[in-house]
């Protein structure tokens, strides 16, 4: 039997996961013979381990030491003379890898392939940059957020996060919230490490009330002068109404006309 | 608003007009607020709609400055993420004493929807926040108040800017 989880806490937590999801995956299609597709695996079959098609896109499994010669073909043989995007998956948990993918568009045939590849952590990756300048920004980025290196990039830098950034948020290690290093940053940057006590730890709830914060909040019945200790507790203060709003329209005090004239 | 008519019947027909130090010179300090032309996100395109002729914030005397050295009021329009936080200090610090600062939207307050490691959790946590202006992103009109809230504010304090209390809880 599934076993229970309380779903009390769901909405109160920032995401929740179901143990059993299983992503959906989308159908994968063969390559029939005589079209375009065909004639791209011929040219790249001396690099293909697997290959089918997905939503209409070409997909080719290589081997990430070769990446660079196939698709240097796929570039000049094939007619694939944009690379679109360029980026990884966080495979880590589950094979112990990160699958790199490579998608490129013929502008003639209208065709899209994804070139995918598997490298192990640790392991660096080919540059592409000398056939598609467009690779720059994509490779820098994917070293941004998986700590992936690219072999032979002419500028292998942080591309989103700040120089001194430590750790790779896209990792599926890397907290959502960030880990010590990212949640003091901006004040160990500005104020340095001794201003962490003045400024207090990041507040990830903002609908949080502190009971005890008299200059951010007050209770009703209880006000306090700003800035006021209240850890022993405040006296409780009567609440003042004006007295335009204690008009008692009961009270017969107007003349009612009770015939009409 | 301060009272910058000559009452001739009540100074027995003098051209003279009395007051303190303190009143004329807020006076002059909040009817020539000067923000900072200093977008972050999309809360930038409401306050350019602001500073733009529909709404018209020349009339109050807040006229968008692109200097820091030039400028009274810092708006925080927009996310700050972390990665920029150590700027936005800059250009604080290079504006000259007085300084008010807006935090503007959601973001800027709290870090709003951007809960994440890259997000500033509330621009309070780098400069001193004299008006909180909720909303995403907060309409022109909702600014403007908030630009008369500290207008407000600002006749209120003293002219010596050592006495206020928010000086003293500024952080360095």
């Amino acid at each position: 039997m599934r076993k229970y989880t309380p779903k009390d806490n769901v909405q109160a937590k920032s995401y929740y996961t179901d143990r059993f999801w299983v992503a959906p995956r989308v159908p994968r299609a063969a390559i029939e013979a005589g079209t375009h597709f065909a004639e791209v695996l011929e040219a790249m079959k001396a690099y293909a381990k697997e290959s089918y098609i997905e939503i209409g896109t070409l997909v080719i499994h290589i081997d990430a030491k070769e990446n660079f010669e196939a698709i240097k073909t796929l570039k000049e043989t094939c007619g694939y003379t944009q690379c679109s995007e360029q980026s990884a998956v966080d495979y880590l948990a589950q094979d112990g890898e990160f699958e790199l993918f490579y998608q490129f568009l013929n502008v003639k045939e209208a065709k899209r392939v994804r070139i995918v590849c598997r490298i192990k952590e640790g392991e660096a990756i080919e540059s592409i940059v000398p056939l598609f300048n467009s690779a720059n920004f994509a490779e820098r980025e994917m070293f941004d957020m998986f700590g992936i290196k690219v072999n032979n990039h002419p500028f292998l830098k942080r591309i989103l996060m700040p120089d001194d950034w430590e750790g790779h948020p896209l990792l599926k290690t890397y907290p959502l919230h960030g880990d010590e290093f990212a949640s003091w940053y901006e004040v160990d940057k500005i104020f340095g490490k001794e201003y962490r006590d003045i400024i207090g730890p990041e507040n990830r709830d903002p609908a949080r009330i502190d009971r005890y914060d008299t200059k951010r909040f007050s209770r009703v019945g209880y006000e306090v002068p700003f800035g006021e200790d209240i850890t022993e507790g405040e006296t409780e203060k009567p609440v003042e109404y004006s007295e335009t709003l204690l008009v008692d329209y009961n009270k017969k005090s107007g003349k009612q006309l009770d015939h009409r004239k | 608003m301060a009272q910058h008519q000559v009452n001739y019947a009540s100074t027995a027909g003098l051209p003279i007009a009395l007051t303190t130090v303190d009143h004329l010179v807020n006076w002059g300090r909040s009817n020539s607020l000067w923000p900072l032309t200093y977008g972050l996100a999309c809360c930038a395109i409401e306050m350019m709609a602001s500073g733009a002729s529909r709404y018209d914030f020349d009339r109050m005397g807040t006229i968008f400055r692109a200097s820091p050295r030039q400028a009274d009021v810092m708006i925080l329009a927009g996310t700050l993420s972390k990665k920029h936080a150590e700027f936005a200090r800059r250009l604080y610090d290079q504006m000259t004493e007085p300084k008010w600062v807006i935090s503007m939207g959601s973001c800027a307050n709290t870090g709003g929807m951007f809960n994440t490691y890259a997000t500033v959790q509330g621009v309070d946590r780098i400069v001193p926040v004299d008006i909180y202006l909720p909303g995403c992103a907060p309409r022109p009109e909702t600014l403007q108040y908030a630009m008369m809230m500290l207008q407000k504010k600002i006749r209120r304090e003293s002219a010596n800017m050592k006495k206020n209390t928010k000086q003293n809880l500024r952080l360095v």
